[in-house]
């Protein structure tokens, strides 16, 4: 038995020494990966912010790390979350589906931050169907709002009960969570308040489940950002809204967005840079870059870009940097990027 | 007459008692059968399903060599690996010298008091506790107080501290496991209690140790919710710095403080891309975690086997 035990100690110890040994062996393999990578020693440029602007910004920093090797990093903490890193001081730029409110902007002035607000693109939030549901051509914002407003709760449940034209047919509801930014400006846009919506209806933070519900179901309704709708239109239809009563239908594309008849689910995304970083050269040359390239990037990512004058206008602001936002903390719907800037 | 008829009739009611005893044998293993191969068919099912979607990225080398991109067909893997390695050398490095030497004093040094109790229930409740509150736990703790950033640090301690239960219980079981009488033997030639301690109990607890080191550690690997909390990135196209360096002294911790992506956060990511081209990355990065994880405790399973197999008391 004694013999057996001083066996066993040798090879417990052997074991040990092989851990070490594979840990040492990984941390070389990762040291030599990471040797073959660029050692520029250049600031890194730190962005947070919005999902939905996400990919845009994702297209930027790619192509703009490509090019001048300037290091950047982007997260996504969604708008309020990214807020509220920037705010104290952790990024250099965040990502907005919405403007800043009224609680953030007294967040960053406690901190003593400044910001310089630049809308970078335009989404259209779409309405979709199934693509058999034929009763539908258009819809108008009120029908809309007889579909999703508080009071429907429990008591819209067919299609025939919100337009009598349409069939007694079941309705099935798909929306965004009521954390996101999608959800915020489309019940302001829609019930002409913030977060006012029913709530008997599939909430999903993940847009992919409102495009496999709706697809699969001929009653079922759903809205979310242009480009879930771009790139799945072999399963779903966008439903062309009318603005005003006895007003002409328009459908969600890239030019009745820039042009301006898609009313009023067309919203403007923002990014807020942190007036201090603007003063380093790194975070000033990808802004700069931000500005001027975005156009075709935008477009790749399927989101709309801004009309060429408004473009001026934004690079125009940028250079000025002019500090402060245009919205004084209240959500609005519909409002010119030119008139905005104005107002800054 | 009458009494052999009677013990006729009890043997027969004897053999009647041991078919049905026998028969609730086949019935109980016909269940769990079928309750096993449930929870094995529907992971199984799960596997192969993200086998089948993620086929295409799973057999190309740029698929693990590339960054992240807006193209799914050039956007890889490399910096989520390099991250969720990096983050589980720190994990590894925190919570299995702490959790081992806790272990060892519960199990060997500490008294038997009100107060050990009280450490014993909440290791063990440790274990069960949401991981998101170790997200929220090290955001206030090791961002907001230590300002440690969103780092490679932050991650790994945080996913250490939500280890560290596992290896504790786990390294107690082990020590545990050990028959008294190695310990008895071991005092009788006149070791001192650390002498007992260090070169036998834990030796021959390695086996049982390193079982719950790996299977916390897999666990680890696939957590996503803290690490989300502390803020991981989402888009990171470079590597953190080397941790070994040409000029001396050689080495570099500069790496601690780098931002990171882990290999769940960039599934998650290409899950929620509009783009259907996206989920086939999604599924390939589902594959190569399950594949990790299934790996780890493969080689826990080895390793036990091979370290039991050499001590031999008998």
């Amino acid at each position: 038995m004694q013999s057996d035990l001083h066996q066993a100690a040798p090879a417990a110890k052997s074991i040990s020494a092989k851990l070490g040994a594979c840990l040492m062996l990984s941390a070389v393999a990762l040291g030599i990966s990471a040797c073959s990578s660029e050692q520029a020693d250049t600031r890194i440029v730190r962005i947070d912010g919005s999902s939905t602007v996400f990919p845009i910004t994702e297209a930027i920093a790619e192509e703009f790390q490509i090019t001048t090797r300037i290091k950047t990093t982007v997260g996504i903490s969604g708008t309020g979350g990214g807020f509220k890193k920037f705010c104290r001081g952790e990024v250099d730029m965040t990502q907005a589906s919405r403007p800043i409110l009224h609680e953030e902007m007294e967040a960053c002035k406690a901190a003593g931050i400044e910001y310089i607000e630049l809308p970078i693109a335009y989404d259209a939030l779409t309405v979709v169907i199934n693509p058999q549901n034929d009763f539908i051509t258009s819809m108008t914002v009120d029908e809309l709002k007889k579909m999703w407003e508080p009071a429907a709760q429990n008591v819209i449940k067919n299609w025939n009960q919100v337009n009598p034209a349409w069939p007694d047919r079941p309705l099935r509801l798909f929306g965004a969570g009521s954390d996101s930014g999608t959800f915020d400006y489309f019940t302001e846009a829609i019930m002409g308040k913030a977060k006012s919506s029913r709530g008997d209806f599939t909430a999903s933070e993940d847009d992919n489940v409102i495009v496999k519900g709706v697809s699969g179901d001929i009653g079922a309704i759903g809205y979310f950002g242009f480009a879930y709708y771009a790139e799945n239109q072999q399963t779903i239809k966008a439903v062309p809204i009318v603005a005003q009563a006895g007003g002409e239908a328009v459908a969600p594309s890239e030019e009745n967005v820039r042009n301006g008849s898609y009313q009023p689910l067309s919203r403007p995304l923002f990014i807020y840079v942190n007036a201090a970083s603007a003063e380093v050269p790194e975070v000033k040359s990808f802004i700069d870059y931000y500005l001027e390239n975005s156009t075709e990037l935008i477009q790749e990512v399927k989101f709309i870009p801004l009309p060429d004058n408004e473009v001026s206008a934004v690079i125009k602001h940028w250079q000025e940097r002019k500090t402060g936002t245009g919205f004084g903390g209240e959500p609005e719907i519909g409002v010119k990027i030119e008139d905005l800037l104005k107002r800054i | 007459m009458n009494k052999q008829a009677s013990t006729l009739s009890n043997l027969d009611e004897v053999r009647a008692m041991i078919k049905r005893h026998k028969m609730n044998d086949a019935i109980f293993s016909g269940v769990g059968l079928v309750c096993i191969m449930l929870v094995l068919l529907t992971l199984l099912a799960l596997f192969i399903d993200l086998i089948i979607d993620g086929y295409p990225k799973l057999l190309s080398y740029e698929f693990f060599s590339s960054f992240p991109s807006r193209r799914a067909s050039q956007a890889g893997l490399l910096s989520a690996l390099v991250g969720s390695a990096l983050v589980m050398i720190i994990t590894f490095l925190s919570a299995v010298p702490m959790g081992v030497a806790a272990a060892i004093y519960l199990e060997e040094y500490a008294p038997k008091n009100w107060f050990t109790e009280v450490i014993e229930i909440n290791v063990t409740n440790l274990a069960a506790v949401p991981s998101i509150i170790y997200g929220l736990l090290a955001l206030g703790l090791f961002i907001y107080i230590l300002d440690f950033g969103t780092s490679i640090l932050t991650a790994g301690l945080t996913l250490g501290l939500l280890i560290l239960p596992v290896v504790i219980v786990a390294t107690r079981e082990a020590i545990r496991g050990i028959p008294v009488a190695i310990r008895e033997a071991a005092y009788a030639v006149g070791a001192t209690k650390w002498q007992v301690v260090s070169q036998h109990v834990v030796r021959y607890a390695t086996g049982g140790i390193l079982t719950g080191v790996i299977i916390g550690m897999a666990r680890a690997i696939g957590e996503t919710a803290p690490v989300i909390t502390i803020g991981a990135l989402t888009f990171i196209a470079f590597l953190p710095p080397s941790p070994i360096t040409t000029t001396p002294p050689f080495l570099n911790f500069d790496w601690l403080w780098s931002g990171f992506t882990v290999l769940p956060i960039q599934m998650f990511s290409w899950l929620s891309r509009p783009s259907p081209e996206f989920h086939v990355n999604a599924a390939a990065a589902g594959a190569i975690i399950i594949i990790v994880t299934l790996l780890m405790n493969g080689v826990a399973i080895k390793m036990r086997y091979n370290i039991r197999k050499k001590i031999k008391w008998q």
